[in-house]
């Protein structure tokens, strides 16, 4: 009795401008999680709540949400690993079930973007790198997987092509999830016409399109102990392997820019520790932040050699009847982006996947799953593989 | 009469916006000021660092010097910005990039009159003390 599984998955739906306050927003995902697990505050042992502060003007927001979530007096704390901080929370909560401390525990994942603007957001997010050395030279985040972009493309060919091919994907699966931001076809024309808001340029070679966009939402993860979870849930899901890895955050410490070490570093973990190989993966949800970041990932996880990222998106082999289905929710480039909150929906789509749940973006009997969530530019990894 | 501590925040005069003041490394500025770009050198165990840093993470020790970054590096990647953080607008269009000096890399501005199709990756370049309109100092990345 050593397994450690989710029994219970929720979000609420990612919208730009939420009208409601962080508990508000918080209590979406956590009541569909509560919901979904069809059990009762009082068997929530602890709680981790996840998200970037920098966008909270609440000081300590667990406190806050065990308050308004009725999680007290149980402990809670807080959790950050930018973009991937739900990821590393269900690695956290994990560990306080492996050790015994805890049988069932909460990972609350969300953030709430809306309440800056859309530049002030990029100065922020330009501070998730180096602000002593970096951010004084004016970064942002597109700037820096632009620059992945721009490495990838000298050294594979890659092209302006294949990487709106992603997006023409991501906007067909977008369409059929009622919690993504945006719902609406795309067409690669879109990316050649000059008056198209999807072709403006924001830093060489990226577009409008090629970049998810920020959103407010929350997510919620119930993850158990396996006795409790033989007890309490008809349909658990297995956390079968797990990894994460750091990298330098300044740019001039990384030796790869065709691909991001942490991925490669995290995925080799959760396969060693599953006992699998990328090829024993039957449905995927990667870390699209940027069109290149899901081709990159493709290579960094084993799914395509170095280079031939390309070639899985251009022959429709990450499409929900390929060889290996990515993204099938729209990714964040459709669903969009609310940091804290972005694990927890990429791990509650492959959970809805292989209990065969997820409706239209269900895909053909999975038996396994894995989900790849990054913080920052690569500077955080984490790799999560799931089965049914 | 009452003491007042000099703060040494140097720092605050790196880049367009700088959101450091203090460090320990603040004699960073004063080279630039002189026209010098520096990393440092851990005394002990000889290992370079660029961002120059005050410690070594290898031997653990405070013991590091300067040293000036000289020569060219290979230009490894870069992004032209059409869309700027707050505070750097005045700057677009401008392009970061990264050097690789072989033993260190270097992350920096590409200096902003060599117009984008100028710029090729693996391109030799030089890594130059700079002057901001704002009269903010940084680096930038110039064609040797």
């Amino acid at each position: 009795m050593d397994k450690v599984a989710i029994i219970g998955v929720g979000q609420s739906a990612f919208v730009r401008g939420y009208p409601g306050s962080i508990r508000e927003l918080a209590f979406e995902g956590f009541r569909d999680a509560l919901e979904d697990a069809k059990i009762s505050v009082t068997d929530i042992d602890a709680s981790i709540v996840c998200s970037a502060p920098e966008y909270d003007k609440q000081r300590s927001p667990s406190g806050v949400f065990a308050e308004y979530l009725g999680l007290i007096p149980q402990p809670t704390f807080y959790l950050e690993s930018l973009c991937s901080s739900t990821s590393m929370g269900l690695r956290m909560a994990y560990s306080l079930i492996k050790s015994g401390l805890h049988d069932i525990v909460a990972v609350v994942g969300f953030q709430k973007m809306s309440e800056i603007t859309s530049a002030e957001s990029q100065e922020r997010m330009g501070r998730g790198a180096d602000i002593q050395w970096e951010s004084p030279f004016g970064t942002m985040m597109p700037a820096y997987y632009a620059m992945f972009a721009k490495a990838h493309m000298e050294e594979y060919g890659t092209t302006l092509e294949d990487l709106a091919l992603v997006r023409v994907k991501s906007a067909t699966y977008g369409q059929l999830n009622d919690k993504a931001l945006f719902r609406k076809p795309v067409a690669l024309e879109a990316f050649s016409d000059p008056n198209h808001f999807m072709s403006g340029p924001v830093s060489s070679p990226l577009r409008v399109g090629d970049c998810c966009a920020n959103a407010d939402g929350s997510s919620c993860l119930i993850v158990a102990s396996e006795e409790k979870a033989k007890v309490l849930n008809q349909k658990p899901v297995w956390i079968l392997g797990l990894g994460a890895a750091s990298a330098s955050v300044n740019m001039s410490g990384r030796d790869l820019f065709t691909g991001l070490a942490v991925a490669q570093q995290a995925s080799q973990q959760a396969y060693k520790m599953a006992g699998i190989g990328p090829m024993d993966i039957d449905v995927a949800e990667v870390h699209d932040c940027f069109t290149i970041s899901e081709i990159l990932a493709y290579e960094d996880l084993g799914f395509a050699k170095p280079g031939e990222g390309k070639d899985l998106i251009g022959s429709k082999e990450t499409y929900k009847e390929g060889r290996i289905p990515i993204n099938v929710d729209g990714g964040l480039l459709s669903k969009g982006h609310p940091i804290g909150a972005t694990g927890g929906s990429q791990i509650r789509t492959i959970v809805l996947e292989l209990r065969g749940e997820a409706g239209e973006m269900q895909v053909k009997d999975p038996e396994i799953g894995l989900i790849h969530n990054i913080g920052g530019v690569g500077l955080y990894g984490t790799v999560t593989i799931l089965r049914r | 009469m009452s003491k007042t501590k000099e703060i040494d925040d140097r720092f605050k005069k790196f880049g367009t916006v700088s959101f450091t003041s203090v460090t320990k490394v603040n004699d960073f500025i004063d080279y630039l000021e002189q026209g010098k770009v520096m990393g440092s050198r851990c005394k002990d165990c000889g290992i370079v660092f660029f961002p120059p840093r005050a410690d070594c993470y290898k031997c653990l020790s405070s013991n590091v010097d300067w040293h000036e970054v000289q020569g060219t590096g290979k230009l490894i990647t870069y992004s032209q910005l059409k869309y700027a953080p707050v505070g750097f607008e005045d700057d677009l269009p401008y392009c970061i990039a990264v050097l690789d000096y072989g033993n260190y890399k270097i992350f920096g501005r590409i200096a902003s009159d060599i117009p984008e199709e100028d710029i090729q990756l693996g391109m030799e370049m030089k890594t130059t003390a700079n002057k901001l309109p704002n009269g903010q100092l940084n680096y930038v990345f110039k064609k040797p």
